[in-house]
């Protein structure tokens, strides 16, 4: 049988490393990690943009000179006139974009991505977007399986990418909580999210692991892995699997997912292999079978 | 023109009360998982609702019916019900975020009005046009993470009436964008309309103080002399790692932004909002009579400094705030 294969993508970096960290990431994955597809640009705070671009623009072309696609996403919240223009200077390229926020496409034509920060709950919301260009899907990371699977069959069109790997991107707000519990204020924050790679873990109130806060953004604790059985992802029209950038070794972790995507490995093989690479947190995968995102993965 | 008041209904008694204590508007939703306030024994049926909008017509006020979930994959029929539901029933308009759902309500029912739900998240001058040139949406509610000056700047460049709420339960997230709650609980307001789930809740004794649970994450902790508040996610007390726990994202506080009606207003606002289609007759009758008495103060010339306290024992943890209307609140 010819199973179609299942690509390998890294989504966009969610935390604010140094520009040298950034151009020493991306020279790497486009050199060794097996990934197909790169998200490039700022997703989270608009504040970040600038210091970054020059070496998100080396970034791209060592990218592609490694074989890599190299697509830019758009931010997710746009809070003010300069994250307004950044959108709007991303949506007037010709080339796929990533959508983080539906203003991206208030004067737009081209196609893009609609990425896991976008509200598409089913079928039909699918559909208007792809009438509208989208020409890949990364569902919203509370969907199950099932749910996925229900989008695909009612949208076949439209390519399906799973949020595969890393901490959950759980929730954004006008408030930025970096600046909030170093007593700062969003508007003089003095960029304190580059002190925590991963995000500043939170804990509950008995020292529990539960978050970690990014900025604007909160993110789960645990890092998610869709670990399930490659017929399951292939019967919910999963064509690629996201990974999303964190500080462990990241070409380490793409080679684990070509192993599993590849039928090499099966998903308990996934899992002992990720863990002996120190994820962020404890392995979850919850969100995949409708359980609580929280719940462990388990094969 | 004086700001229109728009004011929850989780049932029919609700729905008149607020009507009788002043609102202008009323937003209520069906008995079934096609609104965001899905609790049992609250919201209308068909009928109900049909009733509630001839009564409320009767006195001059409207009715927003809010379609306000995210459809679910293989069942979409059912929202597009709700809002054929709503279109029989004579609504004024239907609150929707869902694309799906705007789609079927732009195309099936073209006459009638659309308001874009604050689950939708539209914040900006762009996100905005895309509804109304895509859906023709008549208002946006807006996300509560603008400032006063914001809504201002905005309102200078969209041309599309738009609501903020101004009492009620404070959302710290940008509502529409939060999953917090599905993570602990397996439920959240885009997935099933409810947050920070009843049946996940669990008060336990622990060495004489209360501690309150959310699953089995523990949320806060009280002493013996505090009054322990509701487990909502955001407004709990966690801990960075070697610190004391403190509320990281939000105090156990409510939202009342009575004291920027007038800045509201001037910023162009046609309608402010009230939150809580859960909480009953008995608060929405208060609150409504105050936030008349302050509407029609203002339009007087006259001062309500003395109206804004009236509210304070309806608020969580007896605390207030006016949230991120005010820029420091970042």
């Amino acid at each position: 049988m010819n199973d179609v294969r299942i690509g390998l993508t890294l989504g966009p970096l969610m935390f604010n490393w140094a520009p040298e960290r950034v151009a020493d990431f991306y020279a790497r994955i486009a050199d060794e990690a097996p990934v197909d597809r790169v998200y490039l640009g700022e997703v989270v705070c608009g504040k970040r943009s600038p210091l970054l671009e020059p070496a998100l623009a080396t970034a791209a072309e060592r990218l592609e000179r490694g074989g890599k696609q190299v697509v830019w996403s758009g931010l997710s919240i746009p809070a003010n006139r300069r994250d307004r223009r950044a959108i709007a200077g991303l949506s007037a390229a010709d080339e796929v974009i990533e959508v983080n926020d539906l203003s991206a496409l208030s004067a737009r034509s081209g196609p893009f991505v609609a990425g896991p920060l976008l509200n598409v709950y089913n079928e039909d919301a699918a559909r208007e977007l792809l009438m509208r260009g989208c020409v890949r899907l990364c569902p919203n990371i509370e969907l199950s399986l099932d749910a996925v699977g229900g989008i695909a069959r009612g949208c076949p069109e439209l390519e399906i990418e799973l949020f595969a790997f890393g901490r959950l991107p759980l929730a954004l707000s006008g408030r930025c909580y970096h600046a909030r519990v170093h007593g700062l204020h969003k508007d003089a924050c003095q960029f304190v999210c580059d002190r925590d790679p991963d995000g500043l873990a939170v804990q509950t109130l008995e020292g529990r692991d539960f978050l970690a806060v990014n900025g604007v953004q909160t993110l789960s604790h645990g890092a998610h892995v869709a670990a399930a059985p490659l017929t399951d992802l292939r019967a919910a029209g999963v064509g690629a699997l996201r990974l999303s950038p964190h500080s462990l070794d990241m070409v380490a972790v793409a080679r684990a997912f070509r192993n599993f995507a590849d039928g090499r490995v099966e998903p308990a093989a996934l899992l002992v292999a990720l863990r002996g690479l120190d994820p962020p947190g404890p392995l979850v995968a919850g969100y995949l079978h409708g359980q609580a995102g929280a719940a462990p993965a388990a094969v | 023109m004086p700001v229109e008041l728009v004011c929850p209904a989780g049932s029919p008694a609700m729905l008149r009360a607020a009507v009788e204590a002043g609102a202008d508007s009323v937003y209520c939703g069906l008995r079934d998982e096609t609104n965001a306030r899905n609790f049992p024994g609250l919201n209308f049926s068909p009928d109900e609702l049909a009733d509630a909008v001839g009564w409320a017509r009767g006195r001059g006020a409207k009715v927003l019916v809010a379609v306000n979930t995210f459809a679910r994959p293989g069942v979409t029929e059912r929202w597009r019900a709700a809002v054929d539901a709503a279109a029989d029933a004579g609504a004024h308009a239907v609150i929707a975020a869902d694309l799906a759902v705007l789609s079927h309500a732009a195309k099936q029912h073209p006459g009638l009005r659309l308001h874009l739900s604050v689950q939708a998240a539209a914040g900006s001058p762009e996100a905005i046009a895309f509804y109304q040139r895509e859906y023709g949406v008549k208002r946006v509610v807006l996300p509560r993470v603008l400032s006063v000056e914001e809504i201002a700047a905005l309102m200078r460049e969209v041309g599309v009436e738009t609501e903020a709420f101004v009492f009620g339960g404070l959302c710290v997230m940008a509502e529409g964008r939060c999953a917090l709650s599905s993570y602990v609980t397996g439920r959240s307001p885009n997935l099933s309309g409810v947050c920070s789930p009843p049946e996940a809740v669990a008060f336990t004794e622990e060495g004489g103080r209360l501690v309150t649970r959310l699953a089995d994450f523990a949320m806060d902790r009280f002493g013996p002399d505090e009054s322990a508040g509701y487990p909502t996610l955001c407004k709990g007390r966690f801990a960075l790692e070697g610190e004391d726990p403190a509320y990281l994202f939000e105090d156990p506080v409510s939202l009342n932004a009575m004291a920027l009606l007038a800045a509201l207003d001037r910023a162009g606002v046609s309608a402010v909002k009230v939150e809580g289609r859960q909480r009953g007759k008995a608060y929405v009758a208060r609150v409504a009579g105050v936030f008349r008495q302050a509407i029609d103060a203002l339009a007087r010339g006259q001062s309500i400094d003395h109206l804004e306290p009236m509210l304070l024992d309806l608020a969580e943890g007896g605390r207030q705030t006016a949230g991120a209307y005010r820029k420091t609140w970042r």
